[in-house]
């Protein structure tokens, strides 16, 4: 692999007078193991390398990609991109990234232990998984998925405006999906462990977390509607705690496309709800030092005892708002351009653990899994409406299982209305991290 | 030879695949892929992004026993192929390290969506126009219309597949793809709505699809919402217009009838051929010949023909769809599912075009059959659990139904059902038809499908509003 943050340099300095130009340059290298029914079902080993270029000239933006740093193919892309900002409408807050000053820090994200863990022993982690899984109960009717995948990822981006920044991250993942059955009719679970090298995964509690979803949701039926109090698995506040940050991107909020608009200062949340953004927290699975532009990624408060303080910007946005990036730009690679995100969400934890708060509850529903977040939550508006699955809480403890049914309410009402924040936090593999946590009032539909 | 332009010569296609059999698997395949694709943003009445986009690559994949090997690369040199074909190779250990040659026979195939004006023969400028038509349109529907954004895609993906049995074959298909999206603020907040047009032929599209009409409606969906009324909460009947209602036989049973989750008996519908498995109302189809269409392919990425299969019929379940892998395990031929995001990814069971025949009754009499009740224009999405047959899909512009007419907005809700149990519950098909346009991920491969269906009625689904049903 040639030096990326070179190639990157080279096409940046190609830039000329009245022209700032950016280089993206992306390396990956994944696999992606399954295991089935004692055997290998498919290995997959791939390697993925590339350039986007960004070119801004007379307040007009342009992007062109291509999958590879050949220099005569990057030279096409930079004329490209140059012959597409000629197209775009002219816009005083169309900029590329200036360095701000702020140093990177250093985070524990690479190791060079996945480079090093031969492929056979890759195998043998899903083959172990599997293996565990279709052991952990009697009642474990079939594996469909026992799944090892790793990636390794540098990028390099240099900009005619004087960015140069690079980073690296590994990653890599067990996950387990299985059917369990006791007569009274199939349910699906489904874990996974996440670390930095394979060395912190362990097959053992992803296959017994796997079998513990399903099997407890064995003779689930569908209960009758009602109005309820809703504790939300950690997995469950993380998917919830995503489709927040997305309202909280300061791009949607400057242009009308979010309800947190032009209530900075307003309580949005119950006082017990704190978010931040910190990518800078080695221990969060989204981790970065630079964002998707080349700065450095820095803490972000957003709500502060349930008062909106804030929302993420990326250079763009920035302008439009008439503020500064709080480094919030993220790019899936050399294919995509940046745009406003969450890496890192975080709340401020309680001190409750899970069994204290089904206790303080009473009776509700507990959410183990949703379903239909795409296509039931709406950034905009703030509706929500997801299936879920889960068991009902009574006396302050775990009851029959339920399926079938539908929890819906507005994530402002959602926000409001948190009661209890758990201490249990989870580093799960998202943009946000776990915890339990506890909404007063639900609409959940079912017979 | 009757493929024209190969993206690899045929020669250096046959030595990567004999040499892809040399650790002793029993199966070898090439897929090369080069996609090059342009899109367009506009937002915020600007255009803010034009971008253009360049992949080409080839994916080797072998079989040895129950093991599947696959490896890409970008690198088309015979050198790059050949690495390629080590790497994915090396599941296979068995060999004796044998020469091997295989033979190629080109199978020219026509694809069934005809390109009248390739997308890269229109000049950018033109399809930046679409856009700030589209824009103007949208915002002279109201001072309401807080923000309007637009977008315009095209993409061309030439493929050349070639495996152990002998295939070589190749395809060209194009697709362009054209989306509005009105934000509408009021007192009640904000409110969106959006329209979206596909298909896999080329810029003629847009003699057919008039931008500021589609703008227009996506600003009135928005507007109206604004006065929308939170769903309800409960089993209610549901009326189903014509075209994107088909998600929900995507979701319902499209997923549980591909073939990998049958061979693992990881789907309700698993070793249900020849039972009643819907209303005797429902014959489903899953096509990838209609012209046009945006799940239509000459080949699927497997480098078999698509065809025209019947899943159901008349209610009792007649087959599965198979990727030619799955097939060949069991014995017969591929229906021509198999399909892939890109030389990236591993092939696996795709749906294609899935729809509903059209039936008999007059769409307008449905909603005027049921006294109350919903009526979703359009859904939005879905999701299934294929074990268990649950899935929710989501209502993204739906009325009430009272008295047999359609009536007051409700705000966007998901709905929730099980296949089987909902499948049975249709129990009036229109004579209309429509079809929608979708981007179906699985495994974390996303691939266009289109999905259709006539104006139905379900006695019975559950809504996840938050008013009383």
């Amino acid at each position: 692999v040639p030096e990326l943050l070179d190639v990157a340099r080279r096409i940046a300095g190609a830039a000329v007078a009245g022209e700032q130009v950016e280089a993206c340059v992306s390396w990956s290298r994944d696999t992606h193991v399954r295991a089935y029914d004692g055997d290998i079902e498919s290995l997959s080993s791939a390697e993925s390398l590339g350039i986007g270029v960004r070119v801004v000239n007379g307040n007009r933006l342009g992007f062109a990609y291509a999958g590879s740093l050949d220099e005569e193919v990057a030279r096409e892309v930079l004329a490209e991109a140059r012959d597409n900002a000629t197209f775009a409408t002219e816009d005083e807050h169309a900029a590329l990234a200036d360095p701000d000053g702020v140093e990177p820090v250093r985070l524990p994200i690479w190791r060079d232990e996945l480079g090093a863990f031969p492929a056979a022993r890759k195998t043998e982690l899903a083959l172990d998984l599997e293996r565990r899984t279709r052991a952990g109960d009697p009642r474990v009717r079939q594996v469909t998925e026992a799944d090892y995948e790793d990636s390794a990822y540098e990028m390099a981006i240099a900009s005619s405006t004087g960015i140069e920044a690079t980073t690296r991250r590994t990653r890599c993942y067990l996950s387990a999906h299985l059917i369990a059955d006791d007569g009274t009719g199939d349910q699906t679970g489904y874990s996974y462990g996440a670390g930095r090298s394979p060395e912190e995964l362990d097959p053992a509690t992803v296959a017994a977390d796997a079998v513990h979803r399903a099997v407890r949701l064995l003779g689930a039926r569908k209960p009758a509607s009602s109005r309820l109090p809703v504790v939300l698995d950690p997995r469950v506040t993380a998917t919830l705690l995503g489709v927040i940050g997305r309202a909280l991107s300061g791009e949607d909020v400057a242009k009308g496309r979010s309800f947190f608009a032009g209530r900075i200062g307003e309580p949005v949340a119950s006082s017990c709800f704190a978010l931040v953004e910190d990518p800078t927290d080695p221990e969060a699975f989204g981790a970065g030092a630079i964002d998707g532009e080349g700065l450095a990624c820095r803490r972000v408060v957003l709500v502060d005892k349930g008062t909106l303080a804030g929302f993420l910007y990326d250079t763009k946005a920035a302008r439009l708002a008439g503020t500064v990036s709080t480094a919030s730009a993220v790019r899936g690679g050399f294919r995509g351009t940046p745009g406003v995100g969450a890496r890192a969400l975080a709340v401020e934890p309680g001190t409750a653990g899970q069994d204290e708060i089904l206790r303080n509850i009473g009776s509700g529903l507990y959410v183990q899994s949703v379903h239909g977040v795409h296509s039931g939550v709406s950034h905009v508006s703030g509706d929500f409406s997801v299936g879920a699955r889960g068991i009902m809480i009574s006396d302050g403890a775990f009851g029959e299982p339920v399926r079938e049914v539908t929890i819906a309410s507005s994530l402002q009402k959602m926000l409001q209305d948190v009661v209890a924040i758990g201490g249990d936090v989870e580093r799960v593999p998202s943009s946000a991290m776990g915890v339990t946590l506890a909404i007063g009032e639900m609409a959940m539909s079912g017979a | 030879m009757t493929i024209t332009d190969p993206l690899i010569d045929s020669a250096v296609v046959e030595r990567t695949l004999a040499l892809a059999l040399r650790s002793g698997a029993e199966f070898a395949e090439l897929f090369a892929e080069d996609r090059s694709s342009t899109s367009i943003s506009l937002d915020d009445s600007k255009v803010e992004e034009l971008c253009s986009g360049r992949d080409r690559g080839v994916g080797i994949r072998v079989v040895a026993g129950e093991t599947t090997g696959y490896a890409h690369t970008a690198d088309l040199s015979e050198r790059g192929l050949a690495d390629a074909a080590d790497a994915a190779a090396a599941i296979a250990r068995s060999g004796t390290g044998e020469k091997r040659t295989v033979a190629l026979e080109a199978r020219a195939v026509r694809n069934p969506s005809e390109v009248g004006t390739p997308p890269s023969d229109v000049a950018k400028a033109t399809k930046v126009e679409l856009l700030r038509r589209a824009d103007s349109a949208a915002r002279s529907a109201g001072g309401a219309i807080a923000q309007v954004s637009a977008g315009y895609s095209d993409a061309r993906r030439r493929v050349l597949i070639a495996n152990s049995d002998g295939l070589l074959t190749a395809d060209e298909q194009t697709r362009t793809r054209f989306v509005v999206q009105c934000v509408a603020s009021g007192d009640t907040g904000l409110q969106t709505g959006y329209q979206v047009v596909g298909k896999t032929i080329g810029f003629e599209m847009f003699e057919a699809t008039d931008v500021e009409e589609e703008a227009r409606n996506a600003a009135a969906v928005a507007l109206g919402k604004l006065s929308a009324r939170p769903a309800p909460s409960g089993v209610l009947p549901v009326v189903l217009e014509k075209g994107s209602g088909g998600i929900l036989f995507h979701e319902a049973c499209g997923h549980g009838l591909e073939a990998d989750a049958i061979v693992k008996e990881a789907s309700v519908y698993a070793g249900r051929v020849g039972d009643l498995v819907a209303s005797p109302l429902v014959t489903l189809v899953d096509d990838g010949t209609v012209g046009g269409e945006w799940g239509t392919l000459g080949i699927d990425d497997e480098g078999h023909q698509t065809q025209r299969n019947v899943l159901i019929d008349k209610g009792v379940l007649t087959d599965y769809m198979w990727d030619f892998l799955r097939a060949r395990k069991t014995g017969r031929d591929s229906s021509g599912n198999g399909r892939r995001q890109s030389y990236q990814h591993l092939p696996m069971v795709r749906m294609t075009n899935t729809y509903l025949l059209p039936g008999e009754e007059d769409p307008d009499e449905i909603v005027a059959q049921t006294p109350y009740g919903v009526y979703v224009r359009k859904l939005g999405g879905g999701q299934v659990d294929t074990a268990t047959g649950d899935f929710v899909f989501g209502m993204v512009e739906a009325y009430l139904i009272e008295d047999g007419r359609v009536t007051e907005p409700l705000r966007d809700a998901n709905l929730i059902g099980n296949g089987p149990d909902i499948l049975g519950k249709i129990d009036v098909v229109g004579r209309d038809f429509d079809m929608c346009i979708g981007t179906c991920g699985k495994d974390g491969q996303q691939v266009p499908v289109g999905c259709g269906q006539p104006t139905l009625r379900v006695s019975g689904v559950t809504i996840g509003g938050t008013a009383g049903a």
